[in-house]
């Protein structure tokens, strides 16, 4: 596996049954949350979208109500097979991993509070921030072709980190300030490459 | 054993309608309306035990797949509670089954429709102006989210003094991640047994 497939053609779900498939591997492995597994998978691995389509997709994904990793497997499953795709996608997601939580609690229901179950848990913790955070800083490249310029992106970037996660402002109020900013600013630079001549209309 | 928790139909709707009506309000992951679920389920009804609530949150995060899997466990547990726990047997375990189908139905219908129907919307519009600056504009947004919910996970073991090799076991995983190929689940292993023999 090359490092950085950037070039190579992308693929596409083969059938609902992929879809159904593919979510099913990706949930199973995502312990402490699915996000990481699937960036890696889906852009990397299988090569269906493109980092500047994943974070375009996460943006939406993540600002409509609801989970936000079935938020893009509905959407992408949604986009090659319709409402039946969306369905795939969503029951891949959710199907094995709830047979497997269930399990679980019949199993260890009592265990949780044993020392070492704890001290796991506190591992397990550790290493997903880790991963979340490594997903972001991949996906940073992404930006390279934002009609913003990198500039302005990364100081949006840094005024939403400074709101969420330096000053723990609610989140609300952090994506209406600086969404509100970035959502003109882009406008406006497409506005103004649309007017170019020889410019996207 | 617990007193046999009653549950008429009317509760069942009940149940149905608060996972349904906090389904639209959790932008960020349900796990942002866990305070309402405990204000409803534990100190209203009393249909969970304090117990039963926080462990259904833990083990969801410890096992794979999404988090919201943590609202099929409540579901799960006053389905159990309904019946006589694992004790009751077939009657318990189809209580509990109903509990996981109502609860799970609740949280994802409202919000999955909402985004299905929005998405599909935008996909058709993707070309229009508006369309191509929303996705633009909250592209750097969203990657500082990520970064943040990282630091804020991170910063939630706030004891610089013993919990700072778990800050260097995270600094780590994302060098390793970012930079490498190694597959995560090495990962989770190696910082699940660094925990359990209580290193980290």
């Amino acid at each position: 596996m090359p490092l950085m497939p950037e070039n190579q053609p992308l693929h596409q779900p083969r059938s609902k049954t992929d879809l159904f498939v593919s979510f099913t591997i990706l949930a199973l492995q995502g312990f402490g949350g699915v996000l990481a597994v699937v960036q890696r998978e889906l852009v990397e691995k299988k090569r269906w979208m493109t980092r500047e389509q994943f974070v375009e997709d996460w943006a939406v994904a993540q600002i409509m109500p609801g989970p936000n990793v079935i938020n893009l497997a509905l959407m992408i499953g949604g986009r090659y097979f319709g409402m039946a795709g969306a369905l795939a996608g969503i029951a891949g997601m959710l199907a094995a991993p709830m047979v497997v939580v269930l399990l679980l609690a019949v199993a260890f229901g009592g265990v949780s509070d044993a020392a070492w179950a704890q001290g796991a848990l506190r591992g397990m913790g550790a290493v997903s921030a880790g991963l979340i955070a490594a997903v972001g800083l991949k996906l940073i490249s992404a930006l390279r072709n934002n009609p913003m310029g990198m500039p302005m992106c990364i100081g949006l970037a840094s005024a939403s980190f400074s709101g969420v996660g330096l000053l723990r402002w609610p989140l609300v109020y952090v994506l209406l300030g600086t969404g509100l900013v970035a959502c003109s600013w882009a406008y406006w630079q497409l506005a103004k490459q649309a007017a170019l001549p020889g410019g996207r209309a | 054993m617990n007193p046999v928790l009653q549950l008429t139909p009317a509760d069942w709707l009940d149940l149905f309608k608060h996972f349904a009506s906090l389904s639209l309000l959790a932008v960020g992951g349900a796990i942002t309306a866990a305070p309402e679920m405990h204000r409803y389920l534990v100190d209203e009804t009393a249909w969970l035990s304090e117990a039963q609530f926080t462990s259904s949150i833990a083990l969801a995060q410890a096992a794979p797949g999404p988090n919201i899997l943590f609202v099929a466990l409540m579901g799960f547990n006053v389905g159990m509670n309904a019946g006589a726990g694992l004790g009751g047997g077939w009657v318990s375990v189809g209580l509990a089954s109903l509990g996981v189908v109502i609860s799970m139905v609740g949280i994802m219908l409202p919000s999955s429709i909402l985004t299905y129907t929005a998405t599909r919307w935008a996909h058709q519009h993707r070309d229009k102006l508006g369309i191509r600056a929303f996705k633009s504009g909250m592209a750097p947004i969203v990657i500082a989210l990520l970064l943040s919910t990282s630091w804020l996970l991170t910063l939630s073991h706030n004891q610089p003094a013993s919990d700072w090799p778990l800050y260097v076991l995270t600094a780590l995983t994302t060098l390793v991640v970012w930079r490498t190929q190694v597959h995560m689940l090495w990962l989770i292993g190696l910082g699940a047994l660094l925990g359990a023999l209580g290193w980290v």
